[in-house]
C-alpha cells in the first residue's frame, strides 16, 4: 500500500503531507527532514527509487519526482510497483496541472486542500482508486461545483434568519 | 531572488482571487516565505496560532470564514507547529450542514487525529449520520475519514451502512465503500471475515473501476489464504484477457496502455495464486504470453506491466518459454540507459536466478556496470543480487565489494545492514579460515559498533578452536596469523570497542604461544591499548586480562619476567579505579606474580578457553559451607517465591531485624511504613490479645502477607542447606538476568561434543577448491574486448562454466545455507567453525538437491549460529556462581581446575589453591563471577549483581579484598 504522498520544496519546506498510516504530528518534521536529506543528495539523471527503510521501516520505498521547485514523493511498500508508482505521480502532476493551469508552486501553497480532494481521489485508505486524471478532474470539479451551490443555499438561509432574529 | 519572484506571483494571484483565500493568509505565506531564520518563521507562526486560537474560539466569527482558519490552522501543523488546540473546532465543523465546511472539517480532523485519539469519538456519530446522506458527495467525504479514523472497535458502529453503499448507484461511491471495507479488513480482520463474499460479488461489478478496487481487499485476503480463493483463477485470467484485449471503454487507457494499473493488480494476484500451483499457473501462461508480445517497452507504464509479468512468471511454475520471455525483456531492462529500468532490470533478474542461475551469466557485465553506478540506489540493488548469488566460488569477490561499499557508507542503518551480510556471507561461504578472519577482521575494523556482538564472540571461538582436533598445526598457523594481523592493526586509532576486545583476548590467548614475539613486546602493546581507551573499561578490562594471561604463560614455562614500568603504572592506576571489576583484575594480576610456577599452572591453564564447562546448579559445593554458618547461627534463607512480592520482603526483613539484631547488611530499599505497621498489627495479633491495638483497618492485601511472615518462624528449621544456598541464590535473582537458571549447559555442551565428532568431512572441501581453480581457469578463456578488468571481476563473479560443473556442490551448499547445518558436510573446506556445533549429521545432502536453488532469502537469520554459542556463553558465565564441584566433599581438584579454567578466556580468573576450604571456594567462585559478568560488558545491572555477590560473601570490594586473596592461596 501507499503509506504516504508528500510535496516538498527544494528549500525543504512541506508543501502537503499526507500519510496512510497514521503519523503522529510531532514526527511529521523528521520525516520530512529525513527524506528531503536523501532527495538533496540524489544528483540528477539517476533512477528516481530509494529505499527508505531506514526512514519508514524495512521494506518501504519511495519514488520521487523533481519537477520545477517541487519534490513529489510517494511512500509505498513491497506491494506496489516502482514503475506504476512513477506513473502515478505523473498522475498526480498532470491533474494538478490541468486543474491550475500551469501549477506552480505558489498554487500548491494556496490550494493544498485542494491537493488533498484531488489525493482523495486517486487513492483511498493507501490504495490507487483512480489513475485517469480526466476522471479525477471530473469528480473535483463536480466537487467544487456542488461545494459552491450548497454554500450559497446554506448562506441565504443564514443571511435571511440572522435578519429574522433581529 | 526566488522569494521576490514567489511573492510578485501571490500578489497576482491575489488581484485573481485565486482560490477564495484571504489576504490574511496571503500575508502569511508571504511573510513565512521571507523569514530569514527559522526562528523568526517559528515567531511568525506562533503569533498565527495565537491568533487562530483566539478567533476559532469567537463565537461571533462567520462559518464562511472558520473555513479558512481551519485551513490556515491545518498550514501552520504541516509546518510543525502545535495546533492541538484546533482539533477539537475541526470536529466540531465536520458537524457542519454545509457542504464546504464539513468537507474542510473531515480533512482537518483525518489530517490530526488518528483512530486512538478522544475525539475520535465524536466524529464516529457524524460519520454514521453522514453515511445515510442522500449527497453522494457527503456519503464520499464519510467515507474518505471512515478510512483514516474508524478503529477496531467503532467498525461494528458503521459497517451496516458501508456494506449497503456497495450497493450504491453512483460507482464512486461504492468503490469507496469497497475500499473503506479493505480498511476495515486490514484494522480488523476479524470483523469484517464475513463480508468477504461482498468482496466477490464486487469483483463482477458493471463498473471496471469497482472492479479494479476490489482486487486491492482480495489481493490482501488471498496473500492470507491462498488455497481459498483457487477457483477464482480462471475469472482473474478472463479478466486480464479482456483488459489486455482492450475490451474496457478507452476511458481507462492511460498513455495508450489499457487499464494498467488493473493488469499490475491482476498480476501480483496471479503471482500468489500461480506460485507452487501447476494446473493454476497452467491457465496463466497463454495470457501471459499475450502480454508479452503486446509488451509496450517505449512508455514507462508498459514497462510497469512487463515487470510485473517477470516477477508473475518467477514465482508461478516455471514454464521455460516463458522465462525465456521474461528473461529477455529483463536483459532489454539492464541494457536501457533509464536507471529506473536497470533498477528494474537488476531487480528481475535477482527474482529470475532463483529459478534459473545461468540467466545471470549473460548480463554479468551490464550487472558490474550497475555495481559502479554513481546511482546508489542501483548500487544497493545490485548488491542485493549479488548477495543472492553468492556461493563459495565468489564469495571472496563480492564479500570484498561490499566491505570496500560499506567503508563510504555514512547511512547506520545500511551500513549495519551491509555488515551483518558481509558476516553472514563469509560464515557461510568462508573458502578458508584466514580469509574469515581477515575479512571479519576489516567488518570490525569499518564497523565494529555496528555488527552483533555475538559475532564478535564467534571469532574469537574460531580462533580458539580452529580447524578441528584432528589439525593442530593448521590451528596455530591461524592463530598465529591471526595475532600477526591483530599487531599489525592495534596501533590504529579509531577501532571499535568490540574489535578492540576481540584483538585483547586474541593476544592474551595466542600473543606469545608461537614464540615469534616475545611478552613484553605483547604487554606493551596491551598497555598502549589500555591506554589509548581510557572511557573504555570493557577494553581495559580484556587488556588486563590478556596481561595476567601472558604472565601467566611465562611463569609457567618458568621464564623470568620483568615488570614493564608501562605496566606497573596501568596496574597501579587499575587498582585504584572506580571500577571494582578492574580493580579486582588488577590485585589478581598482582597477586599471581607472587605465585610460584606450580600454583600458576593450575589456576591459569595453557590454552584452557576450548574447555567444557559442566555447572552443578544445585551448589552441592557450599553443602558444608551452608551447614557451618547455620551451626553458627545465620538465618536459613528464604526462596523468592515464599516471600510473595517486595512487601512480604520488606516485612520478614524488619522481622528479622527484630530477632536476630541488625548485624547484616541490607540490600534493598526502606519498606514502605504502612507495611511493617500491618506487620506489627499481624505480631500482634499472633501473640497477643488485639485489644492494645490501635485498630488499624488492614487492607486484604495485606493478609497474604501476614501469612507469609506467620509461616516464617517454621522456615528456621528447614535445613541449612537449603537456608544459606538459597540465600546466595536470592541475591543472584534479585540482580541477575532472569536466563540464568533457565540455561542447560549439560546439553549444549554434549551436543557440542557430538557435533564435533560428526561434522569434519573431507569431500566437500576437496570438490570447492577443485571448483574454485576451475573457476580461475575459465576467466582466462573468457576473451573480448571489454576492460581487462571488469571481465576478470566478471568472471570471478558470475564463474561460467565452472558455476555450472560446481551446480551441484552448490545447490547443496544453498540448502545448507537454508538449514544452516549441512554446510560443514557439504561445503566449503573452511568447516567454518561457527555453525559447527550446529551440524546435523542426519541429513544427508543428497536429498536436499532436489530443493535445488531455494530463494535464498528463505535461509535462516544469522542468528541462528550465535543462539547456540549463547547458549554456551549464558552458563559458562553462570558456572562459578551457582555450580561448582563440591571441594569438600569430593577434593576432586582437578575438576574445580577445569571449571574455573574454563574462564581463562575472561581472564581474570583465578582458582584457589586449597580447594578443600569452604572460603576458599566460595572466594573464588565469587571471582568467577566477577571475571564471567565482565566478559558481558560492564553493564550497571552487572556491577550491581557483583557487588552484591561481594558483599554476600563478606568482601568488600575495596581494601580488604587482596589481602583475602593473599590469605587464600598463602
Amino acid at each position: 500500500m501507499i503509506q504516504a504522498v508528500m510535496v516538498i520544496s527544494t528549500q525543504a519546506k512541506p508543501r502537503l503531507l499526507k500519510f496512510y498510516n497514521f503519523q503522529p504530528p510531532e514526527k511529521h518534521q523528521d520525516l520530512v527532514r529525513g527524506v528531503f536529506q536523501l532527495l538533496s543528495a540524489r544528483p540528477d539523471s539517476v533512477s528516481n527509487f530509494v529505499e527508505v527503510d531506514a526512514i519508514f521501516g524495512p521494506g518501504t520505498k519511495m519514488v520521487y519526482k523533481h519537477l520545477a521547485t517541487l519534490y513529489f514523493v510517494f511512500v509505498f511498500d513491497s506491494s506496489e510497483n516502482e514503475l506504476a508508482m512513477l506513473d502515478l505521480v505523473q498522475v498526480f502532476v498532470e491533474t494538478l496541472d490541468r486543474c491550475f493551469k500551469n501549477v506552480c508552486e505558489l498554487d500548491i501553497v494556496f490550494n493544498f486542500n485542494k491537493l488533498h480532494t484531488i489525493l482523495d481521489e486517486m487513492i483511498l485508505g493507501g490504495q490507487v482508486i483512480e489513475t485517469s486524471s480526466e476522471q479525477i478532474m471530473k469528480s473535483v470539479e463536480e466537487i467544487a461545483r456542488l461545494e459552491k451551490q450548497s454554500s450559497t443555499t446554506s448562506l441565504i438561509p443564514k443571511s435571511i434568519s440572522e435578519r429574522f432574529s433581529r | 531572488m526566488e522569494q521576490l519572484r514567489t511573492i510578485g506571483r501571490e500578489l497576482a494571484m491575489g488581484s485573481q482571487g485565486g482560490w477564495g483565500q484571504s489576504k490574511e493568509f496571503l500575508d502569511l505565506v508571504k511573510s513565512i516565505g521571507e523569514a530569514r531564520s527559522k526562528a523568526e518563521e517559528d515567531r511568525i507562526i506562533a503569533r498565527e496560532l495565537e491568533h487562530l486560537k483566539r478567533r476559532l474560539a469567537d463565537p461571533d466569527v462567520p462559518r464562511r470564514k472558520m473555513k479558512e482558519l481551519l485551513l490556515r490552522l491545518v498550514y501552520a501543523e504541516m509546518l510543525g507547529h502545535d495546533a492541538s488546540f484546533g482539533h477539537i473546532h475541526a470536529v466540531k465543523m465536520t458537524h457542519d450542514e454545509s457542504l464546504p465546511l464539513k468537507r474542510t472539517g473531515y480533512l482537518a480532523v483525518a489530517l490530526f487525529l488518528d483512530e486512538r485519539h478522544d475525539l475520535v469519538i465524536l466524529v464516529v456519530n457524524t460519520i454514521q449520520k453522514d453515511l445515510r446522506s442522500d449527497n453522494y458527495l457527503v456519503v464520499c467525504a464519510a467515507l474518505t475519514a471512515a478510512c483514516r479514523l474508524i478503529g477496531e472497535e467503532a467498525i461494528p458502529a458503521v459497517l451496516p451502512q458501508v456494506v449497503e453503499l456497495l450497493a450504491h448507484p453512483k460507482e464512486a461511491v461504492r468503490k469507496k465503500a469497497v475500499m473503506a471495507l479493505h480498511r476495515f479488513y486490514q484494522r480488523s480482520p476479524s470483523s469484517v471475515s464475513h463480508l468477504v463474499s461482498n468482496f466477490r460479488k464486487r469483483l463482477c461489478d458493471n463498473d471496471p473501476g469497482v472492479m479494479g478496487a476490489t482486487l486491492c481487499p482480495l489481493y490482501d485476503l488471498i496473500l492470507e489464504e491462498p488455497n481459498s480463493y483457487k477457483d477464482l483463477v480462471v475469472s482473474f485470467v478472463n479478466i486480464l484477457k479482456q483488459v489486455a484485449e482492450r475490451r474496457l471503454p478507452t476511458s481507462y487507457d492511460y498513455h495508450q496502455m489499457p487499464a494498467p494499473f488493473i493488469q499490475i493488480k491482476l498480476l501480483k494476484i496471479l503471482a500468489v495464486l500461480g506460485s507452487g500451483d501447476k494446473q493454476a499457473s497452467g491457465h496463466m501462461y497463454t495470457v501471459l504470453g499475450d502480454i508479452f508480445r503486446k509488451g509496450d517497452t517505449a512508455s514507462n507504464i508498459g514497462n510497469a506491466i512487463l515487470y510485473e509479468c517477470i516477477c508473475c512468471i518467477s514465482s508461478i511454475f516455471p514454464n521455460p518459454k516463458m522465462l525465456e520471455a521474461a528473461a529477455e525483456t529483463t536483459s532489454k531492462f539492464l541494457k536501457s540507459d533509464s536507471h529506473n529500468l536497470k533498477y528494474m532490470g537488476i531487480d528481475a533478474l535477482g527474482r529470475l536466478i532463483k529459478i534459473n542461475p545461468d540467466i545471470a551469466e549473460e548480463h554479468q557485465l551490464a550487472v558490474i556496470d550497475c555495481l559502479e553506478d554513481p546511482d546508489d540506489t542501483l548500487k544497493r540493488k545490485t548488491f542485493e543480487l549479488l548477495y543472492k548469488m553468492t556461493k563459495s566460488t565468489n564469495v571472496e569477490v563480492i564479500v570484498d565489494r561490499m566491505i570496500e561499499y560499506m567503508i563510504n557508507i555514512t547511512d547506520h542503518h545500511y551500513k549495519t545492514e551491509i555488515a551483518s551480510r558481509c558476516v553472514e556471507l563469509a560464515e557461510q561461504f568462508a573458502p578458508s579460515n584466514q580469509w574469515f578472519i581477515q575479512t571479519m577482521n576489516k567488518v570490525f575494523e569499518h564497523a565494529g559498533d555496528l555488527v552483533n556482538i555475538r559475532v564478535a564472540h564467534n571469532l574469537m571461538r574460531l580462533i580458539a578452536e580452529g580447524f578441528g582436533e584432528e589439525d593442530e598445526g593448521a590451528d596455530s598457523q591461524l592463530r598465529s596469523s591471526a595475532v600477526d594481523s591483530y599487531l599489525r592493526i592495534v596501533g590504529e586509532p579509531k577501532l571499535p570497542s568490540s574489535f578492540l576486545q576481540i584483538i585483547c583476548w586474541v593476544l592474551g590467548e595466542y600473543g606469545t604461544a608461537d614464540g615469534k614475539y616475545s611478552a613484553s613486546y605483547i604487554i606493551g602493546k596491551l598497555c598502549d591499548v589500555a591506554e589509548a581507551h581510557l572511557t573504555d573499561d570493557t577494553v581495559k578490562a580484556y587488556a588486563i586480562s590478556a596481561i595476567l594471561k601472558i604472565f601467566a604463560f611465562e611463569v609457567t614455562l618458568g621464564r623470568k619476567i620483568d615488570m614493564l614500568p608501562e605496566c606497573q603504572t596501568l596496574v597501579d592506576e587499575l587498582s585504584a579505579s572506580h571500577s571494582t571489576d578492574l580493580q579486582q583484575r588488577a590485585y589478581e594480576l598482582q597477586a599471581l606474580l607472587g605465585l610460584d610456577k606450580h600454583a600458576v599452572e593450575s589456576v591459569m591453564p595453557a590454552d584452557a578457553s576450548c574447555e567444557d564447562i559442566e555447572v552443578d546448579r544445585n551448589l552441592s559445593f557450599l553443602n558444608s559451607y551452608v551447614h557451618q554458618a547455620l551451626e553458627n547461627g545465620a538465618a536459613p534463607y528464604i526462596p523468592e517465591s515464599e516471600r510473595s512480592g517486595a512487601i512480604s520482603v520488606g516485612s520478614y526483613k524488619s522481622q528479622e531485624q527484630q530477632e536476630t539484631s541488625a548485624h547484616t547488611l541490607r540490600f534493598e530499599a526502606y519498606e514502605m511504613p504502612k507495611p511493617s505497621m500491618a506487620l506489627a498489627t499481624s505480631q500482634a495479633s499472633m501473640s497477643a490479645p488485639p485489644t492494645d491495638l490501635v485498630p488499624v483497618p488492614e487492607p486484604g492485601y495485606y493478609k497474604e502477607d501476614h501469612q507469609t511472615s506467620r509461616s516464617q518462624p517454621s522456615g528456621d528449621a528447614v535445613s541449612g542447606e537449603f537456608g544459606v544456598k538459597l540465600r546466595l541464590d536470592g541475591v543472584q535473582k534479585k540482580w541477575g538476568r532472569p536466563t540464568y537458571s533457565s540455561s542447560t549447559p549439560s546439553s549444549s555442551a554434549s551436543s557440542q561434543q557430538a557435533t564435533n565428532g560428526a561434522s569434519h568431512s573431507d569431500g566437500g572441501g576437496a570438490t570447492s577448491s577443485q571448483a574454485r581453480e576451475s573457476t580461475y581457469g575459465s576467466k582466462r578463456q573468457q576473451g573480448t574486448e571489454i576492460s581487462a578488468e571488469k571481465q576478470r571481476l566478471a568472471a570471478s563473479l558470475f564463474g561460467s562454466a565452472a558455476a555450472k560443473a560446481d551446480r551441484k556442490a552448490q545447490a547443496s551448499r544453498k540448502t545448507a545455507k537454508e538449514s544452516a547445518s549441512t554446510e560443514k558436510a557439504s561445503a566449503s573446506s573452511a568447516a567454518s567453525q561457527p555453525i559447527k556445533e550446529q551440524v546435523i549429521p542426519a541429513v544427508p545432502p543428497p536429498d536436499l538437491l532436489d530443493l535445488g536453488d531455494e530463494p535464498v532469502s528463505s535461509s535462516p537469520p544469522i542468528a541462528d549460529p550465535f543462539s547456540q554459542l549463547e547458549g554456551l556463553l549464558g552458563p559458562a558465565s553462570a558456572t562459578p556462581v551457582v555450580s561448582g564441584t563440591p571441594a569438600a566433599s569430593t577434593s576432586n581438584a582437578q575438576d574445580l581446575m577445569s571449571i574455573f579454567s574454563d574462564d581463562v578466556p575472561t581472564g581474570a580468573t583465578s582458582g584457589s589453591a586449597d580447594p578443600a576450604v569452604g572460603d576458599a571456594n566460595l572466594m573464588s567462585s565469587h571471582k568467577g563471577a566477577t571475571a564471567a559478568a565482565a566478559k558481558k560488558g560492564p553493564s550497571l545491572q552487572d556491577a550491581l549483581q557483583k557487588d552484591a555477590t561481594a558483599r554476600q560473601v563478606g568482601v568488600t570490594p575495596t581494601g580488604n579484598n587482596p589481602n583475602l586473596f593473599k590469605d587464600l592461596l598463602g
